[in-house]
Formats: structure tokens, sequence, C-alpha cells
């Protein structure tokens, strides 16, 4: 078991001093943003052009859902939210610190990436993880 | 090159099945669409079978083993939801190539309950309810509320997609529903994902349907021309690169490039459609749709549904098989139950829920992941 959390998924990274983050790639030819590593460019298919960039921890809801029908072990109600990060690339996550109600809810809302325990989930092995959340930004 | 008809075609009443195969459920609509047009098996070159959930498991071969092992070539074919117009464009595409005079294309699917979607387990956690939702009733509320974010569409606009399907499937007795849902009951019913609640998302379904596809000449030769159906546009894209796609499907810009296509190959625009089955596979798709289709300007989906112009005696009635909402939605025979609905409506053969004079229909079906296949077709001069 790690003595420390694992990331929820492998582009959000946790860099051993400083805070985790999430990273993408961006392609040098035309400029797309994509979550995470890869090799080429689905956009214009520019091969090894790819550039790492660390994604903002700042962006704004574009669309989202309410969820009251998951799978067991699930809670429910959430909001399940596309965001838009500031400079680009697009993540979806929990949008949390809100009442999951469509008038509490506005598009393009400001909200901030936040890292926190993955709610408990622990994989076969023990190991805890980290996951992100997005939280309304308060100015 | 020549043009393909569909000569024979049809469908089973779709609903729960679990005590049959899939190669039997298959075999059923193979051979009720050759009786629809005096063949057997043995008339029959090639097979396009379309199925998802055994998508490794030959299915074509095994309906083959229940209706006569004649020794044809059979493609299976697998393409998310667009699995059965799939097989159908490829039995259409090997009669327009000259390869065969007349081909049989079936889709057939069994489904179990409950929702789809949200899994992929690989390594680590479930992301499901921690990483937002990944269920297709989160995934088309989502891109609906994209829809609600450019033009304001209502939570009661897209409910109103779900009593109208609902009200169709009561004059069609191969729905797997035949009960009139008001609005109330609709909006009022168990929400699955804001804003689609429990009667807004389509039904899981067993079903199959079949088509028999001849060149023109072979129609011609058997005598069938008089119930043929010309296969106008075939059309197939996958999805263009897009800013979100990541993390949301787009079902628009796959569904629009189709559709030019479609129309310019059949030489047809939107207001010479008489009749359309989309890919309601939720009520808030429905709506993208009328957009998508260029049934209205961008924005004015909302008004459509509102002013009835898509209903049964509506200006271009949509779905009036009760779509995928209540007629039910067999993932792999899906594509081809489409074509079987519009077909009958091209022959003034669907009864009372007949679209009066329809002289050219499309069908059209999205998977995500994603593929959209668009079919226009008209009746056989």
């Amino acid at each position: 078991m790690a003595d420390r959390p694992l990331p929820a998924v492998s582009h959000l990274k946790i860099p051993d001093e400083g805070d985790p983050y999430l990273e993408g790639s961006r392609c040098g030819v035309c400029g797309a943003t994509f979550l995470g590593a890869r090799h080429n460019c689905s956009k214009c298919g520019a091969r090894g052009k790819m550039q790492t960039v660390q994604l903002s921890n700042k962006g704004e809801l574009y669309s989202y859902c309410i969820v009251h029908r998951s799978f067991p072990g699930i809670d429910v109600p959430y909001v399940s939210a596309i965001v838009d990060l500031e400079g680009g690339g697009t993540v979806k996550g929990n949008l949390i610190d809100v009442e999951p109600d469509p008038a509490k809810i506005d598009f393009g809302m400001p909200v901030d990436v936040v890292y926190d325990d993955a709610l408990g989930r622990k994989d076969a092995d023990g190991n805890s993880y980290l996951s992100y959340f997005f939280k309304p930004r308060t100015q | 090159m020549a043009d393909a008809y569909v000569v024979g075609v049809d469908m089973i009443k779709f609903g729960r099945f679990p005590e049959k195969s899939v190669p039997q459920l298959g075999s059923e609509a193979a051979l009720l669409a050759l009786d629809d047009c005096g063949l057997t098996i043995h008339d029959m070159q090639a097979l396009y079978c379309g199925n998802l959930g055994q998508a490794s498991g030959m299915v074509g071969q095994r309906i083959l083993q229940e209706i006569g092992q004649t020794g044809i070539p059979v493609v299976n074919v697998a393409n998310a939801c667009a699995t059965g117009a799939t097989a159908f464009r490829e039995a259409w595409a090997s009669v327009k190539a000259d390869l065969y005079d007349v081909v049989l294309a079936v889709g057939v699917e069994q489904m179990g309950r409950g929702l789809l979607g949200g899994g992929g387990g690989s390594r680590g956690i479930s992301k499901e309810g921690l990483l937002g939702s990944g269920t297709m009733p989160s995934v088309f509320a989502e891109a609906g509320m994209e829809h609600t974010r450019q033009y304001g569409t209502t939570f009661e606009q897209f409910a109103k997609v779900s009593v109208k399907n609902h009200h169709h499937s009561t004059m069609n007795a191969k729905a797997m529903y035949q009960i009139e849902t008001p609005l109330e009951t609709v909006m009022n019913a168990e929400m699955i994902s804001y804003p689609n609640t429990k009667l807004m998302c389509s039904v899981n379904v067993d079903g199959s349907a079949a088509a028999v596809i001849a060149s023109e000449r072979k129609a011609r030769e058997l005598g069938l021309m008089d119930r043929a159906i010309k296969v106008r546009a075939s059309v197939l894209t996958s999805d263009p690169w897009q800013e979100r796609d990541l993390v949301m499907p787009d079902v628009n810009t796959c569904t629009r490039k189709a559709a030019a296509a479609a129309y310019e190959m059949a030489g047809v625009g939107p207001d010479d459609i008489d009749l359309i089955e989309l890919h309601d596979c939720f009520a808030t798709a429905e709506i993208l749709h009328y957009e998508n289709l260029g049934l209205c300007e961008d924005g004015e989906a909302g008004r459509l549904i509102d002013d009835g112009e898509v209903a049964l005696g509506g200006r271009i009635p949509v779905n009036v098989s009760g779509g995928l909402l209540s007629k039910g939605h067999p993932l792999g025979a899906t594509g081809i139950a489409n074509i079987y609905e519009v077909s009958t409506h091209l022959r003034g053969a669907a009864g009372q829920r007949q679209v009066e004079g329809a002289r050219i229909g499309l069908t059209h079906v999205i998977g995500l992941g994603s593929a959209c296949g668009i079919h226009i077709l008209e009746k056989a001069a």
C-alpha cells in the first residue's frame, strides 16, 4: 500500500513538493489542448509536437446536470459539471458547495479547481486517492 | 452507379425476451423481412449483421444457423448505437458497388435493464459520482443543458418531446409501450439526471429489425418495384475534433456533417422531407437534432416542439413510431427499425399513425464515441 494518496486520474499530478495540479498537453502546431500526455494531435494530425502544460485551477462552468439516480453506494443528488479552464482545457467533475438546484447554478459561473480525498474511496489494495472538485469562486 | 432499393423490411415487436437468444431474435426479423418481399434465405448473396452486446460472438453466422446455412459471406458490425444503420449501409454499399444483386441486413440486440454508461472500470477506483457522471442520462442531460445555456431551452420543452413520442407510440403495435404520458406525468416522473426524468430516457428493450436490399435490375426482375424504397442517401460520419471532446461527447457536429452530406447526395433539402425518425435516446437529444438536421434555425428547436410542428399532423413529424423513448432502443436494431418505420410510411401502410402523402423520409442515429448514420429514403417511382 502506498504511503500517500494516489491520483484518481493519471492527468492529476501530485508533486513531491508543492500543490497538486492537472496536467495537459498542447499541440505545438495548432494549439489544441488535451488532458494528460499524448504523442499526436487529433485536431490537426501533427506528430510528436505535443508540449506538456500545467492546466489552470481557475475556470468557468460550461454545462452541467444534476444526478439523482446513480449506482448503489454513490451519494445523490450531486452536480456533474463541465468546466472550461482558463488558458485551455475542459474537465469534468463534481461541482461541490452548491445546492443541487438549477435555480442556484449559473452557466459561466467562475469556479476553482480544488483537491481533496476521493470521497473515501479506496482500491482493492486499500490505497487512498486524491481527486479534484469544482467549487464556486468567492471573490 | 445504379440505385439500390429496400425491397423487404420488417421488425419484431420490441419487448423483453430473456428466454430467447440473440440469434433467435435476429432470425425472427430476418424471416419477416424475407417474407415481406417473398424471398428466402437461398436468394440472399450476403448478410450484414449489426449487434453490439455480442460483438465478438459471430451473431450473423449464428442467425444463418437458425434459418439456413447457405455459405454466403457474413459481415458482423458493431458501431455503438449506430450499429444497425452501419450494417444497413454496408449492405447498401455492396449492392451499389455491384458486388451483389440482393443482400440481407439484420440488426439485433438483447438488453439488460438499468443505467448505461458510467462504467470505465480501469485500474484504481470508480470515477462515477467522483468526477461527475458518465451515465448516458447524464451525458445527454449535459448536452441538453448546453442548449439551455445557448438558447434558454426549458425543462418543460424537453419534457414535451417525451409527451409527443409516447403519444405517437399509442398508434404503433410494435412499440414497447402504448401509453399516453401527459406533461405533468413526464415532468413528475423520477428524476434521473436533470433535466431528464425516467420518462425522458429511452427504454432498454430486446428487439430486431431486418431489410432486404436489391439492385434496381434485380428488383425489377423480381417484380418488386411496386413496394420498393429507393435509398437516396446513405452517410456515415465520425466525430470531428471539438475542444470539449474528452469530457463531453459531441453529438451535434457529426450529425450536422452527416446531414449536409446526405442532403447533397439525395439532392434534397430539409423542406423536402416528409417524416423523420431521429435518435431520441433522451428527450434532450431530440431537441438538439431538430437544429442539427436543419428542421429549423439554430435556437428555434424549443419553439418547434411548443408549436407542434414535429408531431403527427404537423409540418415535419418526428418519431411517429414512438421513437427510442417509447418504441424502445435495442441498440443494434434501432438503425434498421428506423428504416422500417420510414419505409412503412412511404408505402402508405402505417395505419393510424400514417404521415399522409409521405414521399421522402429521413432516418438518423448516433452512436456515442462517435458515429452518425443518416439515410434518406423515397418511394420508388
